[in-house]
C-alpha cells in the first residue's frame, strides 16, 4: 500500500497539514464510522456494559464496514488504509462503546498486525482471511499471572516434540480471550537465552491443551472478555511459529508499539464521549437561574478536558503520521498512550463532576465512561512503563 | 432496461445541528456548520446502487450543483457505489438563490447530454423542503415520474413503482425513460465501507458550469425575510367541554 506516496510524512508541511485538516478518504472513513457509532454503538453500549456481552452482530457489521483488519492489503481481505484511518475509526468506535473499541483494536494490532508483519505467506492466508470479516477474531497472550510489566521473564514453556511445539504454561488478562478463534502465545524455547529465548506461536482456539480461565469481572469495558489461557501440554505444528526462533520478544514490543496507538485512540474516544455528555449537560441543566455552562467553574473544567483531549488527539495523529511514513515512532506512541489514557481518566472524571449525583447513577453514560477508561492507564504498558520508554529514548537522544 | 442511472445528490446542513438565523435575516447561518448529504438522497443512491449491483442498470452517475464543497457529497456518493460524479458549479449569490427550477434544468440537460434513462431523486431536500425537483425535472423532460416511492421494480420496459400517498399505498407502472423520488421507506442506505471509500478515490468527478448546459440560474423567487418559527407559547386548561367551546369562540378559533 503506497502510504508513503499519499506523502503522509512530517518533512514538509504537507505532514503538517495532515494534522490541521484530514484527508478526504479519512474524513469519509470517519464519518462512516460516526455514523455507525452513534446509529448501532451507543444505543446498545449501556446494555452490553450490563449483561457483559460480547457485541458479535456489531462487531460483524463492523467487519464488513472493513474495520476489522484496516491495514490489510485488499488481496487478504483488509481494507488496504493507513494506520491514521486506523487510529480516526476507531476513536469514533470507541466513542460509541469502549469494548467494541477495544475488540476491534486487539484484532487489528495485536493479532492481524503482527502476522501480517512477521508471518510467512502461507500464515498471512490462514490466520489473517479468515479474520478480516468479524466473523473471527483473534487475540495476544503475552502477560502472566506471574509478569505483566516484566514481559520478559515468560515463565510459559514451548519444546520440540517430533514435528510439534508443545506449550505449557498460563498467560493471564487476554482480552478476547473467550470469544477468540485463534491467539498469538509467547512462550520461551531457550531460558538461557533470557528474553532472547522467546518465541511467538499461533494457535487456534478452541484447541485440545488449550483451556480458559474463568472470565474477569472487571470495572470496565465489560462487554469484551478478559480470562486467563491455560495451556497444558498443547500441541501446535512446527509451522506454527511466527517469526524466527527467539524473535519473540522483538516481535511483542514491536506489535505493542502500533497497540499502544489503538488504545491511545480507544482512550480519545471515552474522552471525547465523555466530554460531549459533560458539554451537552452543561447547556441544558440550569441552576442560580441559568445553565450551568454559563459558570465560570464549569466552563474552566470544559477547557481543561478538551485541551487534554485535542493534545492527545494531536499526538497520536503524529505518531500515526510517522508511522505510516516507516520513521521511528516509539517515542511519540508512548506520548500518545500516556497523554490520551491520562485525558480520558481526567474527563471522564470532570465529566462526573459536572453531570454531579446524575454522573453517579446509570441513566446517563458518565458513569461508565469513568469505568471504561480506566484500564486504558494500565493495559498495552501502564503508564509507568511509558514514561520509561519516552525518558528512554529522550536520554539517546540528548547523548548522541 | 440497462443504461445510465442520474442520481441527484444534494449538500445540506446536517440534520442534527441546531439551525440559527442569521442576524440580518437573509437565511440561516452556513459558516463552520456541519454539511452532509441529504438523508433522502442517500436513498435514492442506495436504490441506483441497488439496481446496478441486480445487473439492471449499467452506470450510476452522481450529481450536486453547489460550490467547491459539494464535491464531498459527491465523493460519499462514490464511496457508497456511484461510478463516476457530476458537479455542477455553483457559488456565491447564483448558490444562494439555487431553487428546485434552476436545479431541474440542469438535470434535465445533464439527463440529454449522458442519454441518462431513469434519474432519481430524494423527494425533498430537508432544507428547503420544496419537495418540486423531481416533479419539475420529468415536466421538463416530458418524462413520467413516479415520486414518493416505497418500492421500485423494474418490468421489462416499464417500472413499477410503489408510492406512500396520503391515503395509503399507490402501485403505478410507468414507462421509461423516467424520473423517480424516493421516500423515507424505499431502503436503508449503506454505510460507505473502507474499501469502497478508497475505490472511490480513483473515480473521475467532471466539472461542468451551467452555462455549458445551456441554463440559466436566474431566480423568479425572491426571499424577503427569513425568521425562527414563534415561541411555543404555553397552553391554558379548562375544566368542561362547555368552557373549551366557550374559549375557542373567544379566540376566534370557531
Amino acid at each position: 500500500h503506497p502510504a508513503p506516496a499519499l506523502g503522509l510524512c512530517l518533512s514538509g508541511c504537507r505532514g503538517l497539514s495532515q494534522l490541521a485538516e484530514l484527508p478526504e478518504t479519512h474524513q469519509l472513513l470517519r464519518q462512516t464510522c460516526r455514523d455507525y457509532a452513534d446509529k448501532e454503538l451507543i444505543p446498545v453500549a449501556a446494555k452490553l456494559d450490563k449483561e457483559h456481552a460480547y457485541p458479535a452482530k456489531q462487531i460483524k457489521e463492523l467487519g464488513s464496514i472493513g474495520v476489522m483488519a484496516i491495514e490489510v492489503p485488499e488481496d487478504l481481505g483488509g481494507a488496504g488504509m493507513d494506520y491514521l484511518a486506523y487510529c480516526l475509526a476507531l476513536e469514533e468506535i470507541s466513542r460509541g462503546c469502549a469494548s467494541t473499541g477495544v475488540i476491534v483494536s486487539v484484532n487489528n494490532s495485536l493479532y492481524v498486525g503482527p502476522v501480517l508483519k512477521f508471518g510467512t505467506e502461507e500464515q498471512k492466508k490462514r490466520w489473517i482471511s479468515p479474520f478480516t470479516t468479524g466473523e473471527k477474531v483473534g487475540c495476544f497472550a503475552l502477560s502472566e499471572p506471574g509478569n505483566g510489566s516484566d514481559a520478559g521473564a515468560a515463565s510459559t514453556m514451548a519444546h520440540q516434540d517430533g514435528d510439534h511445539w508443545v506449550l505449557n504454561g498460563t498467560k493471564a488478562w487476554i482480552t478476547n480471550s473467550w470469544d477468540a478463534s485463534a491467539v498469538i502465545v509467547f512462550a520461551t524455547t531457550d531460558k538461557k537465552l533470557k528474553h532472547k529465548g522467546i518465541s511467538a506461536f499461533l494457535v487456534p482456539m478452541p484447541h485440545s491443551g488449550l483451556s480458559l480461565g474463568k472470565k474477569e469481572d472487571k470495572l470496565g469495558i465489560r462487554a469484551s472478555s478478559t480470562a486467563n489461557i491455560i495451556l497444558e501440554d498443547c500441541r501446535i505444528p512446527l509451522d506454527n511459529m511466527l517469526g524466527s526462533r527467539g524473535a519473540g520478544f522483538k516481535i511483542a514490543m514491536q506489535t505493542l508499539d502500533s497497540g499502544r496507538l489503538g488504545i491511545a485512540s480507544q482512550a480519545l474516544g471515552i474522552a471525547q464521549a465523555s466530554l460531549d455528555c459533560a458539554a451537552d449537560y452543561a447547556l441544558k441543566r440550569t441552576a442560580f437561574g441559568a445553565p450551568i455552562g454559563k459558570l465560570q467553574a464549569i466552563q474552566f473544567k470544559l477547557a481543561d478536558m478538551a485541551v487534554a483531549l485535542e493534545s492527545a488527539r494531536l499526538l497520536t495523529w503524529k505518531a500515526a503520521l510517522l508511522r505510516d511514513s516507516k520513521k521511528p515512532f516509539t517515542k511519540e506512541a508512548a506520548m500518545a498512550k500516556l497523554s490520551a489514557s491520562e485525558a480520558a481518566t481526567f474527563c471522564s472524571h470532570q465529566a462526573i463532576q459536572i453531570l454531579g449525583g446524575m454522573g453517579y447513577v446509570t441513566d446517563m453514560p458518565a458513569e461508565r465512561h469513568y469505568r471504561d477508561a480506566r484500564i486504558t492507564e494500565i493495559y498495552e504498558g501502564t503508564s509507568e512503563i511509558q514514561r520509561l520508554v519516552i525518558a528512554g529514548q529522550i536520554l539517546k537522544e540528548y547523548q548522541l | 432496461m440497462s443504461g445510465r442511472v442520474l442520481v441527484g445528490v444534494k449538500r445540506v446542513i446536517d440534520y442534527a445541528v441546531k439551525i440559527r438565523v442569521k442576524p440580518d435575516h437573509t437565511g440561516v447561518v452556513t459558516d463552520g456548520v456541519k454539511h452532509s448529504m441529504n438523508p433522502f438522497c442517500e436513498i435514492a443512491v442506495e436504490e441506483a446502487v441497488k439496481l446496478k449491483e441486480k445487473k439492471l442498470i449499467k452506470e450510476v452517475v452522481a450529481v450536486s450543483c453547489g460550490p467547491q464543497q459539494s464535491q464531498e457529497t459527491i465523493r460519499t456518493a462514490l464511496a457508497m457505489g456511484a461510478d463516476r460524479g457530476i458537479h455542477v458549479e455553483v457559488s456565491g449569490k447564483d448558490y444562494d438563490s439555487l431553487g428546485p427550477l434552476q436545479v431541474s434544468k440542469i438535470l434535465a440537460a445533464l439527463a440529454k447530454k449522458e442519454e441518462a434513462q431513469l434519474i432519481i431523486l430524494g423527494k425533498q431536500a430537508i432544507d428547503d423542503d420544496c419537495n418540486q425537483t423531481g416533479q419539475m425535472t420529468a415536466a421538463l423532460l416530458d418524462w413520467p415520474q413516479g415520486t414518493f416511492a416505497s418500492e421500485v421494480s423494474l418490468e421489462a420496459e416499464k417500472i413499477k413503482v410503489v408510492r406512500e400517498i396520503d391515503g395509503g399505498l399507490e402501485t403505478i407502472k410507468i414507462n421509461t425513460p423516467a424520473v423517480l423520488t424516493a421516500d423515507l421507506r424505499l431502503n436503508t442506505p449503506r454505510y460507505a465501507t473502507l474499501p469502497n471509500i478508497m475505490k472511490a478515490k480513483k473515480k473521475k468527478i467532471a466539472n461542468v458550469k451551467p452555462a455549458d448546459l445551456g441554463v440559466d440560474l436566474t431566480s423568479r423567487l425572491e426571499v424577503l425575510r427569513v425568521d425562527e418559527p414563534p415561541q411555543r407559547e404555553a397552553g391554558v386548561k379548562v375544566e368542561t367541554v362547555e368552557d373549551l367551546v366557550a374559549k375557542l369562540k373567544d379566540t376566534g378559533k370557531i
